[in-house]
């Protein structure tokens, strides 16, 4: 089991790096589908006692909503509001995929950095999570476009949800079902606003979002 | 009981959007509002029993802030129906760029601002750090309709960075309940729930590494929501931009919602014995987000900007007070109330005075005392309240504040707090004595007729309340704002 959870784990980084070298919109949004569901089988991987119907539910939940309902919502935002295929980084790819690489050895560093931890889980997965939680403020941070923003905020999330189901398993049911329909709501809300945001100004550059200074 | 509290608003805020006709979903918002303020009331006389397995409870703390955002909710919606009916349907004209644009459709506007209610209610009752993360990203969802209701580019960019910026933060804040949650794991792997009672019980048994760690996080995340500088960016676009009445509760009601969810990680690091390192974060937040205040507001020439900066530099004080702990975390309760009412009222004549001058420029506004007799009284009774000028109750709390740095011996924080009050206070000065006296630039001619009733009353009851509180705390909010300290570890 600990093999196959390393196995997805590597993935996992190897999907986040793909995030931060690839200029196609689509295929973007294509890698976040995957690592949703890669997500699912994570949270499997690390459990130590009998699947529960509880587990099974927000597997079966996380999948749905990351692996698919995401994907559509985001690819519809980009088909209504007609956007370009292009990533359009203001740091070019070739320099974010390095960052992206230098992130993980200092994940790497910083978990090293943390006190040590005995929860019987792989030990790849705090760095795995730490690394996609970079990676989701770099692209937050370095992409133009409002879609772009909304991925590297799921990849944001996705690294705490990693950092969630391996080291955290106390929040109740209704708890972490309410995490997960927030998520969903503030990707709708989110895929709205870029709709608005592409009819107001034509495009969605949020680099032209900046009439409101001082 | 508990659950009626947010289950009415949530309800409500559903069916807002599906009813057609103005006039039923304007009465389904103030009867909201008063069912609202009628069940916290009944909390006062007779406290609710938790339910949920203790997910949903009401504590001091709770109480506190549930009231200040249920009397605010009301004065809100109460002035929000006069708004609603002077908004006209159709295409407007903007008065800064001339453009044309509609405003967001009313049933959009009203289900969201119930749902927003129903949301901040659910922060103040919630018992489990988990729930209380879930409630305040939802308030951020719920209130991003509302800043978009003007709809043109302006308030979409104030929207797009309220939504990023804000859910960004509030991730990071999860990171930090995780973190807390690690702390709580014992060595052999068996779990403690995160209700906030529980963790507070077992206080002694956390791991102090984890728990530090965990608490920077949820005051980086939650400190973003609340407004705290260096994070908050989102503030002032989001204030300015927003018609007056979401203004006045994000002002008043939201960022209270942010600053009790850091006071509930703050509960657990105290009672892990870790209070010291919390506070010192605190101290120090605090007085950056009052120095920030302070820069910004010297020059500023966007009088509503101006307001959203004063804020960042009372959520400061309410930081600072708490950081400062014993009688400071009294100071910094007192002040909450304060502030809240004082923001919400100056948030809510500022939309009296960009109705009729149709310009938040403060250059533009001359003798708004002979053009708007009551509102501009109100405006300068509200500067000398934010401004902690006595006897208003914002100079109480302000007063107390400063007592406890004293007390204590720190001598550069007391300074420090005093100069960029000072400083913050010459800054609003200008700007609002210019607004108010000179020669109005209105002829007798195009003289705005007479003020409207509802956007009247509201403000001047909260300005009337603040007055009291500096004058006469009654027991029963002087009891709970006691116990409300002595839950933070104060007094």
């Amino acid at each position: 089991m600990q093999v196959w959870t390393d196995v997805i784990l590597i993935t996992v980084v190897l999907t986040n790096l793909a995030l931060t070298g690839l200029s196609s919109l689509g295929t973007c949004i294509r890698v976040m589908a995957l690592q949703g569901v890669l997500l699912g089988l994570i949270t499997i991987g690390v459990q130590r006692e009998q699947l529960s119907l509880h587990v099974l539910v927000l597997v079966a939940g996380t999948v749905a909503i990351k692996g698919f309902v995401f994907p559509r919502l985001l690819k519809r935002a980009i088909r209504e509001a007609a956007i370009r295929q292009e990533v359009e980084p203001f740091v070019g790819f070739a320099s974010s995929l390095l960052i992206g690489s230098l992130a993980l050895p200092f994940a790497i560093w910083l978990t090293g950095r943390l006190p040590h931890l005995d929860a019987g889980v792989s030990p790849l997965l705090v760095p795995t999570a730490f690394h996609a939680i970079l990676i989701g403020l770099l692209l937050i941070v370095s992409r133009r476009k409002a879609v772009t923003q909304v991925l590297g905020y799921l990849a944001l999330e996705n690294g705490i949800f990693v950092f969630g189901v391996g080291l955290a398993r106390q929040a109740t049911f209704l708890v972490e079902m309410g995490i997960l329909l927030d998520v969903f709501v503030a990707v709708f809300v989110m895929g709205i606003a870029i709709f608005h945001i592409s009819r107001e100004f034509d495009h969605i550059d949020t680099d032209q979002l900046s009439q409101l200074k001082e | 009981m508990v659950a009626a509290l947010f289950l009415i608003p949530g309800l409500a805020g559903l069916t807002a959007f599906v009813i057609r006709p103005d006039g039923m979903r304007r009465a389904l918002l103030l009867a909201v509002a008063l069912a609202h303020a009628g069940l916290t009331t009944r909390a006062w006389l007779c406290p609710p029993s938790p339910a949920l397995d203790g997910l949903l409870r009401l504590d001091e703390l709770g109480l506190l802030f549930l009231s200040i955002t249920s009397v605010l909710f009301l004065t809100a919606s109460f002035y929000g129906i006069g708004y609603l009916r002077r908004e006209a349907p159709g295409r407007r004209k903007d008065f800064e760029d001339g453009f044309l644009f509609v405003n967001a459709p009313e049933a959009v506007f009203t289900g969201c601002l119930l749902l927003f209610l129903a949301m901040m209610t659910l922060v103040s009752l919630s018992g489990h750090l988990g729930l209380t993360w879930v409630a305040v990203e939802a308030t951020t969802l719920a209130s991003a309709p509302l800043i978009y209701y003007h709809r043109h580019h302006r308030s979409l960019e104030a929207t797009w960075k309220y939504l990023l910026i804000c859910s960004v933060g509030i991730a990071l804040a999860l990171l930090g309940i995780f973190l807390v949650a690690v702390s709580a794991t014992d060595s052999t792997g068996a779990t403690v729930s995160l209700l906030t009672d529980e963790l507070v019980r077992r206080g002694s048994q956390l791991d102090h590494a984890w728990l530090k760690l965990g608490f920077v996080f949820l005051l980086v995340g939650y400190g973003t929501k609340m407004g705290l500088a260096p994070l908050h960016t989102w503030l002032p676009d989001a204030h300015s931009e927003s018609p007056a009445v979401v203004s006045a509760l994000l002002s008043g009601a939201l960022l209270n919602c942010a600053f009790l969810s850091i006071l509930r990680a703050y509960q657990v690091l105290a009672a892990a014995d870790c209070a010291a390192f919390g506070q010192e974060m605190l101290v120090l937040l605090g007085l950056i987000s009052m120095g920030v205040a302070a820069v910004f507001i010297v020059g500023q020439q966007d009088y509503k900007r101006m307001l959203a900066y004063s804020s960042v530099e009372h959520v400061g004080i309410l930081a600072l007070g708490v950081g400062l702990g014993g009688v400071g975390a009294f100071g910094a309760m007192l002040h909450a109330v304060n502030h809240s009412l004082t923001k919400a009222m100056l948030f809510l004549i500022a939309g009296n005075i960009l109705s009729v001058y149709g310009t938040k420029s403060c250059r533009d506004i001359r003798g708004a005392l002979c053009a708007l007799p009551v509102s501009a009284a109100l405006w300068l009774a509200g500067f000398l309240a934010i401004t902690g000028t006595p006897p208003f109750g914002t100079f109480l709390s302000e007063f107390i504040v400063l007592k406890s740095a004293l007390e204590q011996g720190r001598v550069a924080v007391a300074v420090l707090y005093l100069g960029f009050l000072g400083i913050i206070f010459v800054g609003m000065a200008g700007v609002f004595l210019r607004m108010a006296y000179g020669r109005s630039s209105w002829t007798l001619e195009n003289q705005p007729g007479r003020e409207p009733v509802l956007s009247l009353i509201p403000p001047a009851l909260l300005g009337m309340v603040v007055l009291g509180l500096g004058i006469w705390i009654p027991a029963p909010l002087l009891d709970l704002l006691d116990r409300a300290a002595k839950a933070l570890g104060g007094l």
